[in-house]
């Protein structure tokens, strides 16, 4: 009979113990306790108009059901060049995991299918990863060659991914400092995944292919927050190139983190700058929690070397289980088994992340490693899915527990069950280790689960397919005319202007600054002025009206340049640019028509004021100084917009 | 073995090599005018040039130095790969059929050639066990190394030294046989065999991998797989290649070995039976029969090994324009056998004709086959193939042209009489010429058109 543990108690105790503070509440005390450490790889795609390997059109995508044929693999891990098999690969091909790839005729050829050797690099994209390696300070390869990276999930059909170093050893300089940069490869995207159900797993072909470059630091921030301001760096120093693809997906990040004492775990594909922070100070505290739980473990289990499992299936009648989902499962005709963790008690229900315990831990590599889709597990210990006492004394009784054993049940089909007792145990021997190496998918609540063991160097490859490319000097210095200015420049520019420090993102985010700059230059509007129209109404805009698929921020210049020629206020720019948002092939006489504007000049429009503060008297608004020029402002604004300067309209009514 | 030291570079980089002591696989730290380098050096394919030296760097990628840039270059270390595909013996079990694999070369299980940059072939039991263990379960098997060369290298002299092999194997009592070959000449060395090998009581398979084993995605295991169970179980006692049958990982296809051919450069499916349907499809568990006719497997040893080749037999492939003299010089050096490969139903322009006539005289073996592949010789429809009859072409039926070429080569190994020729040539053997073209054995599917685009969304191609 094992001890019976309160699991939301024993929560909310281990959460505790291990020092959890919310991520609002954190100060850099705390991540200097836990040793927080966090280095990023950014990937981002390019905007070429084909493909990396093969002259299939890149940035077209297709609907799930928008596909014209079906091709089957399954991957095998296969030795790296040094004579190694990478871990990844061994636990993937455990899965057994059947890969169906829905191609569509006009984004897929044969190469993607893997039944055409690949064609010569896309020149276009070489070029960008080169001018981006320039720009992060790289030292650039002289030959670049082609790498296969093992990828067993079957994201790419040939069960590798093609990728080449560009550069090596870079730096970016942040607010306070500076982070090093391991390096810049140029590799193809892989597939998107339609679903992962059971032993099937299904994939589109439409981005995979495009070409993509990750850039990768070394892990030299210290917080979550630095995080989130190095990712944005590099990823506006990408913008600034103007030849990289934006929108949903166009720029993805995976994030390392480790604590002290822990090991390199990797977010895979965080979608959001913005879920950085939270994602990396949760991860940094499910290790610090894991080395509690090693603590623990070393306390309860005298010889870990020797520590096993047991197991024993049972039926849910055999120890009165009332679970609905269990007993259903177990009419379809899957396997219920007891196990037995000696030594484990409080241990399931030892905190890992909010809301998350160790007993998650084993059920997310159950789904991943083992196929059983979840729920898959309940334990007197779990959160969700609780066994009632009875039912946990009797499980204890049919598996000869003792008092420091914890234990809990899991439910799947038969041809699953080896590899989940397998998948269970290796998972507890890993906690009298620490922190398991590897890679977990992220979720906006900034909780994440298991996807994979992290791959190694092993998993590397050369292409034997293609040919190393040389770059020469020469080459390489024609392509640094082009490059852009640093983003830290940019950013001292624009305090230089006195632009709002909130607008800085948006700007950069949208590489908006070079327009500022040309604008500022050519036509002499105030940068501050454009600085706000652009990273205040512009935002605004966008995130209020549906944008045009013709809209070019090039058609701000022209429109500067028009009110410049027609000698009318750029005040008026925020009234036109909404309708240019949605109408960008409108004569900006018309947007002009349609806001009813009508040409005055200073004399016509200040001529009603006298006669304005009169009426102001008929109405039966408090008689301040305040009010009047307000309410009068009120009733001349509209037409002064784009004649008069407002600032200068209301001097005009105060002087009156 | 000085040499080894510095793998496959010469020139510039091996004197730059040399100059800073820095070995290949030795940990090198080299200065460039473009920044610091860090990593191990490997070796650099033979082909590739000397101005570059590759590291492995630390994140496993690889990434080429340009010496014209590199400033100081130092070794801090040295380790060597051991690459190897793990070696298990491979596990005996009762009741398992045995079977012999004979390698040519090709890239069914392999590894990397640091020389070419190209892939080896791993072929030990041992080692496929360690790539395949799958196999054990099919099988047990035996391997010996007939030769090793490249398929496109294979050629006369092969075939027999396997025919050979093959018959010893056959006295031995072994239960099966499979041939791990490259695919580009497959197609070739399954006719050479299935007339040099004739009567044989078990299944002899060829087999090949598209993707060579040194990618998760390659089509060597599941081939090696479906080989070894046709050879081992399968009661279809004759001379086959087994291929993938669609592209995707489903089924493999047994094909005679005079009817099948390499029909696309890349693809996994490249292999077809050409005017006739395969023998059977075939998957891990089991073989499905396709043709109802076959040679049974049988318990008695009569095999009769045929190793015969004249190297005087030739291919003339027409085309319009083509002048006599293409014609004169293969005679003129001393061509015996010459299978033309003809237009349409068989023919080639008038401007030959004296070129035909004076081979005809010369006594050189002339036989008809087609460009289109598919289809019969027809020489009566046209005055063409009716001229081209009269002046000693004899129409080969629907054998294949290459097929044609190795049984012409294999005939006048044996006799150069004309008419003891033509009767061995065109005497069917396993099919090599059918009496019948089924209606489903010309199927050569026009992607775009509606049921075509309907049948390949729903069955994976
Ligand atoms: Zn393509």
């Amino acid at each position: 009979m094992s001890k019976s543990i309160d699991s939301r108690k024993n929560y909310e105790k281990t959460k505790k113990e291990i020092g959890y503070v919310a991520r609002k509440d954190a100060t850099q005390k705390d991540y200097d306790r836990i040793g927080f450490m966090s280095g990023l790889e950014v990937h981002q795609q390019l905007n070429t108009k084909e493909k990396l390997f093969c002259r299939c059109p890149a940035g077209v995508f297709h609907e799930n059901d928008d596909y014209d044929a079906e091709v089957i693999r399954h991957m095998r891990p296969t030795l790296s060049e040094l004579g190694e098999y990478d871990g990844t690969a061994l636990m993937e091909f455990k899965t057994r995991k059947e890969i169906i790839y829905k191609i569509n005729n006009e984004t897929a050829c044969t190469y993607e299918v893997d039944d055409t050797p690949p064609f010569k690099i896309d020149k276009e994209a070489l070029e960008i990863a080169i001018e981006i390696s320039l720009l992060s300070k790289l030292n650039i390869v002289g030959e670049v060659h082609i790498t296969r990276k093992q990828y067993l999930d079957g994201s790419i059909p040939t069960g590798f991914q093609r990728t080449a170093i560009i550069g090596v050893e870079g730096e970016i300089q942040l607010k306070n400092k500076k982070i090093r940069l391991i390096q810049l490869s140029l590799e193809e995207d892989s597939c998107r995944e339609i679903s992962d159900i059971g032993h099937t797993r299904v994939y589109k072909t439409d981005r995979l292919g495009m070409p993509l470059i990750e850039t990768v630091t070394y892990p030299e921030f210290v917080n979550p927050d630095e995080v989130m301001e190095g990712c944005n760096y590099i990823r506006f120093l990408n913008r600034s190139t103007d030849k990289v693809r934006t929108g949903i997906g166009a720029g993805r990040q995976d994030v390392n983190v480790s604590c002290k004492g822990g090991t390199r775990v990797e977010i895979k594909g965080v979608a959001h700058t913005k879920w950085i922070p939270e994602l990396t100070h949760n991860e940094c505290f499910r290790q610090w929690a894991l080395l509690n739980v090693r603590k623990k473990l070393k306390e309860s289990v005298s010889n870990s070397k020797k520590w096993k499992i047991s197991s024993k299936e049972i039926t849910c009648a055999e120890i009165g289980l009332k679970n609905k989902i269990v007993i259903e499962a177990e009419n379809n005709g899957e396997k219920v088994v007891a196990v037995n963790l000696p030594g484990f008690n409080g241990i399931l229900s030892h905190f890992t992340q909010p809301g998350k315990i160790f007993l998650d831990e084993i059920s997310d590599r159950l789904k991943v490693i083992a196929c059983i889709e979840k729920p898959n597990i309940a334990s007197f210990e779990a959160l969700e899915n609780k066994l009632s006492k009875s039912e946990s004394e009797k499980l204890a009784e049919v598996l000869k527990a003792k008092e420091k054993d914890a234990q809990f049940i899991f439910w799947g089909p038969e041809d699953d069950i080896k590899t989940a007792l397998e998948t269970i145990e290796e998972r507890c021997i890993m906690a009298f280790e620490g922190v398991p190496n590897e890679t977990r998918k992220s979720f906006a609540d900034g909780s994440t689960i298991f996807e994979r063991v992290l791959p190694g160097a092993d998993r590397m490859y050369p292409d034997t397919d293609s040919a190393p490319i040389p770059l020469q000097n020469s080459y390489i210095e024609s392509l640094k005319k082009d490059i852009p200015m640093d983003v830290i420049d940019r950013m001292e520019q624009m305090k230089k202007w006195g632009i709002p420090e909130d607008t800085f993102t948006y700007l950069l985010k949208n590489n908006l600054v070079p327009l500022i700059e040309r604008i500022n230059k050519e036509l002499k509007v105030d940068a501050k002025f454009l600085g706000t129209i652009l990273g205040h109404r512009l935002k605004y805009i966008e995130g209020h009206y549906n944008k045009s698929v013709d809209f070019d921020y090039k058609i701000i210049y022209a429109l500067f340049k028009y009110l410049k020629s027609q000698k009318l206020d750029f005040g008026i720019a925020r009234e036109m640019l909404p309708i240019l948002y949605q109408h960008p092939k409108m004569e900006f006489e018309s947007v002009l028509t349609s806001l009813k504007f009508k040409k005055r000049n200073k004399e016509e429009l200040t001529a009603p004021i006298g006669f304005l503060k009169e009426k102001f008297k008929e109405t039966g608004k408090k008689k301040t100084k305040e009010n009047e020029i307000n309410w009068v402002m009120g009733e001349l604004r509209k037409q002064a917009v784009g004649n008069l300067d407002l600032k200068d309209l209301r001097k005009q009514i105060e002087n009156n | 073995m000085k040499d080894d030291l510095f793998q496959g570079y010469k020139g510039k980089a091996l004197e730059l090599l040399k100059k800073y002591n820095v070995r290949v696989w030795g940990q090198a730290m080299i200065d460039t005018t473009r920044g610091q380098f860090n990593g191990t050096v490997l070796p650099r394919a033979e082909n590739d040039d000397d101005q570059h030296i590759v590291l492995k760097i630390e994140t496993g990628y690889n990434v080429g130095v340009d010496i014209s840039t590199i400033t100081e270059m130092k070794e801090t270390g040295f380790k060597k790969a051991n690459y190897k595909i793990p070696e298990k013996d491979f596990p005996y079990t009762e009741n398992l059929p045995s079977v012999k694999l004979f390698g040519t070369g090709g890239t069914i299980a392999s590894r990397l050639d640091y020389r070419t940059g190209a892939v080896i072939p791993a072929f030990s039991p041992g080692e496929l066990y360690g790539a395949v263990p799958e196999l054990a379960d099919i099988c047990n098997l035996t391997t010996e190394k007939v030769f090793a060369v490249f398929s496109e290298n294979m050629g006369p002299e092969q075939y027999k030294k396997l025919a050979i092999a093959i018959g010893k194997e056959i006295e031995n009592g072994i239960e099966g046989i499979v041939i791990g070959h490259g695919t580009d000449t497959l197609h070739h060395t399954s006719a050479a065999l299935t007339y040099m090998v004739q009567n044989s009581p078990v299944p002899i398979v060829l087999v090949g991998s598209q993707r060579s084993s040194d990618r998760p995605s390659s089509d060597a295991a599941l081939n090696l797989m479906h080989a070894m169970h046709a050879a081992g179980h399968s009661d279809i006692a004759e001379v086959m290649v087994c291929m993938f049958g669609p592209t995707s990982d489903e089924f493999g296809l047994l094909h005679k070995g005079t009817r099948v051919r390499k029909m696309h450069s890349s693809y996994r499916s490249t292999f077809r039976t050409i005017g006739d349907t395969p023998l059977a499809t075939i998957d891990r568990k089991k073989i499905t029969p396709i043709k109802k006719n076959y040679n049974p497997r049988r318990k008695d040893r009569n095999v009769t090994i045929k190793p015969y080749f004249s190297d005087k037999v030739t291919m003339m492939y027409y085309y319009p324009g083509m002048k006599p003299d293409t014609l004169d010089a293969l005679v003129d050096n001393g061509y015996k056998g010459i299978v033309i490969v003809g237009t349409g139903l068989g023919h080639v322009n008038k401007e030959l004709y004296p070129a035909i006539k004076r081979a005809a005289a010369k006594g050189v073996h002339m036989y008809m086959t087609l460009q289109t592949i598919w289809g019969y010789v027809h020489m009566f429809v046209y005055d063409t193939g009716r001229d081209l009859m009269a002046m000693g072409i004899v129409p080969a039926g629907n054998m294949l042209p290459e097929v044609a070429f190795i049984k012409l080569g294999w005939v006048l190994g044996q006799t150069d009489d004309p008419e003891e020729v033509k009767e061995l040539m065109l005497t069917p053997i396993n099919d090599d010429i059918t009496k019948r073209e089924p209606y489903n054995g010309y199927l050569v599917y026009q992607g775009g058109i509606p049921e075509v685009e309907e049948f390949i969304r729903k069955v994976h191609k």
